[in-house]
């Protein structure tokens, strides 16, 4: 399959990014015009390196940039068919739309059940419909039933990358904006996590913007993708159009086009190359 | 020679000779103690939700205590007048957060701290206009504090114990659990743990900081009513309450500025050791008045072997 990519992602966009530019502290422009969308019930990645403005770009849309001191200088945010980009990220989760950010960050001296029950600060449908939330979230991660009396600064990397997809699905999200799952993580949980998100997604409808440096996991459980460069995106199609792509295989894959090849056999003018050099 | 057993031997076998006295001394300790708990408590929640150390939690009890004596020399029955002063505290805590909180957050620690100040200079100016300047009783009576006091005759001795402190200690003591149970068991609670543990990730699941600044300013000014009571009954409504305030720093060097529990314990701790070392080697070896300084030097000794005071929350870090 190598037709070329599509350059819409596919009709009713649950979130879509319009010309979005992003400064921090008034002078460092960190985005210069990203767009990108996602469909309802869709599972879009963006990749790109260090820097390039993956986390900056969910940080704009969940409005956590606030925080840090950013901005969304230009451009519009569209979630769930209303602009958002001025509203705080707790009007966001209220409207369905949670971050999970890079680095887990638990709540280290609450417990796993307590970590979890954060998440539902923003509902308002009564204990019941909270508890049964955390049955159905320690039904997808049983091992956090385990340890659910654990402090959660004292549980593995992977249990804690549970702990923070969990405590954003007790908020009963629409959408989850996950920066970077695999961070830290053995490959084998990585893949562990990557079948929960794609559960969740076929199971609870909801849509997944991940951010990911893991290109190879990222497009094989995506079903979109963009990549980022220095704050732009550079490319995007299908997920199978950029897994097949030459450049990305190159960059991001690890893979040449005739199969594994050395980095020392790839001309130094070619090392170098970059869609914006 | 005479010396140390002036300082080792000698207050022991005077607390095992006169036992009835001991706990009198201790008992006098368990309410100071108690009162410095609550106080060090309003000062860590607002620390653990927001990183501020509040300056202004000692003009808040003496603006607390003026405006529940204000109300009621202005016709209020006192018994309407607590509520009234709790809807004023949290007016107050509201203004805080929408004029001071709100526009400087993510600016330097060291600026809020200094903003804290700020709202201490306004509220003695402020407190000074509306209630004038001059000193107030506490409306004990008013407000059904029972006086008088409870004699026992343990080990032949004799024991007072006065009904105000032990309504005091009851009614902190009370206080001290409810915060207890609703920082453990209550989603906001729970959420101003979160908030201590990690700010971004709390500001990610959707915990409203508004709301809970808010609210813990709330807490404090109730705290700060409590205060406001029981000293006032004790040395009467002045600006110079507010000097109490600080005698709660000691108890928070020792308890850590985060810790809840380090908080109570670090403040009985301190009250009853302060009035113990008074008594028994403060009095007869220093000429007495130790307790304005005892504590200080506590925990300064404390702090030279526990920089993260006694019960500071241990630095989870995973290797």
């Amino acid at each position: 399959m190598t037709q070329p990519a599509p350059q819409t992602a596919p009709a009713e966009p649950i979130l879509t990014v319009n010309n979005i530019e992003v400064i921090y502290d008034h002078v460092i422009l960190v985005l210069k015009g990203v767009s990108l969308s996602v469909p309802l019930g869709g599972i879009t990645a963006i990749l790109g390196a260090n820097g390039a403005g993956k986390t900056t770009t969910l940080k704009a849309i969940s409005n956590l940039l606030h925080a840090e001191r950013g901005e969304v200088t230009k451009g519009t945010i569209v979630f769930g068919g209303e602009e958002v980009q001025a509203l705080s990220p707790n009007d966001l989760v209220r409207r369905g739309c949670i971050q999970v950010m890079e680095g887990r960050h638990c709540f280290g001296h609450l417990s796993v059940e307590d970590n979890l029950l954060t998440g539902a600060f923003t509902r308002r449908d009564g204990n019941a419909a909270i508890r049964a939330d955390l049955d159905m979230v320690y039904e997808y991660f049983p091992r956090l039933k385990v340890r659910r009396q654990s402090q959660a600064g004292y549980i593995s990397g992977g249990e804690q990358q549970m702990t923070a997809i969990g405590r954003a699905l007790m908020s009963r999200p629409r959408m989850i904006l996950l920066d970077e799952p695999s961070m830290g993580l053995a490959p084998q949980l990585v893949e562990e996590i990557f079948e929960i998100v794609r559960k969740l997604n076929e199971d609870q409808g909801v849509s997944f913007l991940l951010a990911e440096q893991n290109a190879g996991v990222a497009l094989r459980y995506a079903k979109y993708g963009y990549i980022l460069e220095s704050g732009r995106v550079v490319l995007d199609g299908d997920a199978e159009a950029l897994r097949n792509n030459e450049d990305v295989k190159e960059f991001y894959l690890g893979v040449g086009g005739e199969g594994r090849k050395s980095f020392r056999n790839v001309k130094h003018y070619k090392r170098r190359k970059r869609w914006l050099a | 020679m005479d010396f140390l057993n002036s300082l080792l031997v000698k207050p022991f076998a005077d607390m095992v000779a006169a036992p009835d006295f001991l706990i009198q001394v201790l008992w006098e300790g368990i309410v100071s103690g108690v009162l410095y708990a609550l106080i060090a408590l309003g000062f860590v929640l607002i620390y653990k939700s927001s990183r501020i150390f509040n300056f202004a939690q000692g003009i808040m009890v003496v603006f607390a205590a003026l405006t529940l004596v204000g109300l009621h020399e202005k016709g209020v029955p006192a018994l309407l007048a607590v509520p009234l002063t709790l809807v004023v505290m949290f007016i107050l805590a509201v203004g805080i957060e929408r004029v001071v909180l709100r526009p400087l957050v993510n600016q330097p620690d060291i600026i809020l701290f200094m903003a804290t100040i700020g709202i201490t200079l306004f509220l003695v100016g402020f407190g000074e206009i509306i209630f004038g300047g001059e000193n107030k009783v506490m409306i004990t009576e008013q407000l059904y504090i029972p006086t008088g006091s409870f004699e026992f005759e343990p080990f032949g001795g004799f024991v007072s114990i006065e009904q105000k402190d032990l309504t005091a200690v009851i009614g902190a003591g009370l206080l001290v659990i409810a915060l207890l149970v609703f920082l453990n068991r209550s989603k906001m609670g729970r959420a101003i743990r979160a908030l201590g543990d990690d700010h971004q990730a709390a500001l990610s699941v959707g915990i409203s900081l508004s709301t809970i600044w808010v609210l813990v300013w709330f807490i404090s000014g109730i705290i700060a009513l409590a205060t406001g009571i029981v000293w006032g009954a004790r040395a009467g409504v002045s600006f110079a309450l507010e000097v109490i305030a600080f005698k709660a720093l000691p108890v928070l060097m020792l308890g850590g500025l985060e810790s809840v529990s380090g908080a109570i314990i670090g403040g009985l701790m301190i009250g009853i050791l302060e009035k113990l070392f008074e008594i028994y080697w403060g009095q007869p070896l220093l000429g007495g008045n130790t307790e304005t300084w005892f504590a200080f030097v506590f925990a300064l000794f404390v702090l030279l072997f526990r920089p993260q005071g006694l019960f500071g929350e241990r630095i989870i870090e995973r290797v």
